[in-house]
């Protein structure tokens, strides 16, 4: 991505990451901080995808309460727990 | 002005949680136009987190009825609770389930199809007597239920929703009236003026006002901050719950469903604490007793790790079947935020913001009420407030678990039920002064950069980010479990002077797309609003009662105290009476409270 789209990106999420659960909050924001700027098209794709399901399918995936059937997304869930909280 | 965009509503609601979207469903059946605005998606408000239930007395699997359950209230708001309001919620409760089970909730059932009760803190039968139970729950998640139920409705009844917009600041005219809000999107920037006969605020809590929070970072007390700059003074704000186990310094809950298995509460010496504070009840005691505990443990020298700033709650002896079977959602937490298995290591807690007890005055209508002159509850023409950020009060000194999500839909459904009856005496939209208008813009900027720089040159700047911090830091310092004189003052010195910083406040940030920069500096200076009537609120009082724990004053003071504080911008501090008066039964009057 250019620089100035990643800004934008990067913004866009962090509202986007604005969730009613603190443990989603921590999570997701911590992982558009340290890894967005990386992700390739197809991987922003899968992140938007995760991004439109509702809280409490969030944290089950996210929790490892459930698995997703997608691999591209149920990769991404492991890149996300994955990333080391500061 | 002619570019900025104006739209008319019969009512205005800002916030898209369960109180919210409650109120607006009642208005929009009503074939009222409702707006309700929302900052985040309407279905990511925090009333997702609600995973406990909702307490109604059912009597589907002990014994109840709402007398009993309005006993329990009274007790556990340590007698600051206004009666009449509690006594209208314990008998609204059961139809307001029922309301929800018609909406779509799916809530747990028994065999015989019953809907499920389980046992929660705080709940008798008999006037405290045995335990009740009284908490319904669509299993472990109500609150997503409930909201996503509410939501659907209210798309079916057309209601009008304003995503992803944030509300600045109240429009009031001379005469104290409110006519609506000032709005900006989110994504774009774009201000719009919402004209409303009725105005409904419904932003929920302010738990990000301390460090360690169960609450989700929207939180931010933007309703109450509001009020506050609209004249009207917050009730009760020293009362915050502290739930005793959040996880140590992230603050996710750990529920008390942990040490209802089994789990217990060591501290650094391995001793099990709770069997010095509650013999009897031990780590099952009440919140707050719980809470206090810990506090004094860590206060005192006798915390864990390496700063002795945690205790530790221990379930590795429970086996690794049980906290499978019944705790899994506590062990996938805390195998991912602490990176260890609860079944091997005990999990590293520490007492977390949890429930603003306080907030924005109303009678058991929703309307919101100031003192004026010799009467202490005038309401405020056209404006409403409920769920969290509104103070019934309900909750007192203290909130039950389970009696919030009852407050949401209870006091939202009442609230609209008392717009309906004000619109049909006030038919037409009253016009909104130009000059109103242009006074809410012009200070909707009041973060932006000056294109001209200052005349004296480099001005400090300060940053949301550093001063959010320290804000956060200096309430868990100053006032929260534990409270005493010295300390409240030197916090009381602190927040004022980090008041005194927000005016330096500029963002960097001027785009208009997506400028969560302005969003967050709004924020703060609500969140700041919070915390300059939380610890003045606590300073003044002079006695512990409910959450509120003076290290100083450690006894309930009920002839000088039995009574609501008020905190504004304009006059300090004020206080008014606590209705003790029910509707129809007789009061119940102070008792010590022991469980
Ligand atoms: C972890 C956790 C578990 C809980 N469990 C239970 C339980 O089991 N039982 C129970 O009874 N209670 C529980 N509670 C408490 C309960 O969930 C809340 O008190 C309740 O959901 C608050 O609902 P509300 O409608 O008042 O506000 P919220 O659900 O917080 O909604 C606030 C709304 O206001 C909007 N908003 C805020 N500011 C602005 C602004 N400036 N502009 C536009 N929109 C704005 C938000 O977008 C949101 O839509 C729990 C709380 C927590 C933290």
């Amino acid at each position: 991505m250019n620089s100035k789209s990643i800004i934008e990106t990067k913004t866009n999420y962090r509202w986007q990451c604005r969730r009613g659960m603190l443990e989603l909050d921590l999570l997701l924001n911590n992982f558009v901080d340290k890894k967005v700027d990386s992700l390739d098209e197809k991987q922003i794709q899968s992140f938007d995808m995760l991004l439109s399901y509702p809280d409490q399918a969030l944290l089950d995936l996210l929790l490892g309460n459930s698995v997703s059937s997608d691999s591209e997304i149920s990769k991404l869930v492991s890149q996300i727990r994955s990333t080391p909280l500061s | 002005m002619s570019s900025i965009e104006r739209r008319q509503f019969d009512t205005l609601i800002i916030g898209a949680g369960g109180g919210g979207l409650r109120a607006s469903l009642q208005l929009a059946e009503a074939d009222l136009s409702v707006a309700v605005v929302s900052k985040v998606f309407p279905t990511r408000s925090h009333t997702v987190a609600a995973q406990g239930g909702m307490n109604a007395a059912l009597a589907n699997v002990l014994p109840d009825n709402w007398h009993w359950h309005m006993f329990d209230t009274v007790k556990g708001s340590d007698y600051l609770g206004d009666q009449d309001a509690i006594e209208y919620m314990c008998r609204a409760a059961p139809k307001a389930v029922y309301e929800l089970e018609h909406f779509g909730v799916p809530f747990s059932r028994l065999d015989n199809g019953k809907i499920y009760q389980r046992a929660f803190g705080g709940q008798s039968q008999n006037f405290g007597g045995d335990q009740a139970a009284r908490t319904c729950a669509a299993a472990d998640r109500t609150g997503h239920a409930i909201l996503h139920s509410l939501y659907q409705q209210n798309i079916r009844a057309k209601t009008h929703f304003f995503d992803e917009y944030f509300a600045v600041d109240l429009l009031k005219d001379g005469e104290g009236r409110v006519l609506g809000a000032l709005v900006f999107n989110i994504h774009d920037g774009q201000i719009v003026i919402i004209e409303a006969k009725t105005t409904l605020i419904a932003t929920g809590g302010a738990g990000q006002l301390f460090k360690t929070t169960t609450n989700a970072l929207i939180n931010t007390g933007d309703g109450l901050g509001m009020a506050m700059r609209a004249g009207i003074p917050l009730q009760d704000m020293e009362f915050f719950q502290f739930h005793p186990t959040g996880i140590a310094g992230r603050g996710m809950l750990i529920t008390e469903g942990a040490r209802g298995e089994g789990g217990y509460l060591v501290n650094g010496d391995g001793e099990r604490l709770m069997e010095r504070y509650a013999p009897k009840a031990k780590d099952l005691a009440s919140r707050d007793v719980v809470s206090r505990a810990i506090s004094i443990e860590i206060k005192e020298g006798r915390g864990c790790g390496p700063k002795k700033d945690h205790v530790l709650l221990k379930l590795d002896h429970l086996g690794e079947d049980v906290i499978q079977k019944r705790l899994p959602g506590i062990r996938q937490t805390c195998i991912t935020f602490l990176g260890l298995d609860p079944a091997e290591s005990p999990i590293p807690v520490f007492p977390t913001a949890h429930y603003t007890m306080g907030g924005i005055p109303t009678n058991r209508y929703g309307q919101v009420v100031v003192p004026v002159k010799d009467t202490p509850e005038e309401p405020v023409a056209g404006l409403y407030a409920a769920g969290e950020c509104a103070c019934v009060s309900v909750h007192g000194g203290n909130r039950l678990g389970g009696n919030s999500l009852l407050d949401i839909l209870v006091f939202g459904r009442a609230a609209a039920n008392h717009i309906i009856e004000y619109l049909k005496e006030n038919k037409y939209h009253k016009v909104i002064d130009e000059d109103i208008v242009s006074n809410a813009v012009q200070r909707a900027k009041r973060f932006d950069l000056n294109s001209e720089p200052s005349p004296g040159g480099d001005e400090v700047k300060e940053t949301v980010a550093v001063l959010r911090k320290e804000l956060k830091q200096v309430m868990e310092d100053h006032c929260s479990v534990f409270r005493d004189k010295q300390f409240l003052i030197e916090g009381v010195d602190k927040v004022e002077q980090l008041c005194d910083r927000m005016k330096n406040v500029k963002i960097d940030d001027q785009s208009y797309t997506f400028n969560t920069a302005k969003v967050e500096a709004f924020e703060l200076e609500n969140l700041m609003a919070c915390a300059l009537a939380t610890i003045h609120s606590a300073l003044a009082r002079e006695e512990s009662r409910g959450a509120h724990s003076r290290i100083d004053f450690p006894d309930r003071d009920d002839k000088s105290w039995m009574r609501h504080s008020l905190y504004s911008f304009e006059n300090g501090l004020d206080y008014k009476p606590v209705r003790t008066k029910p509707l129809s039964v007789e009061s119940f009057p102070p008792k010590p409270r022991v469980y």
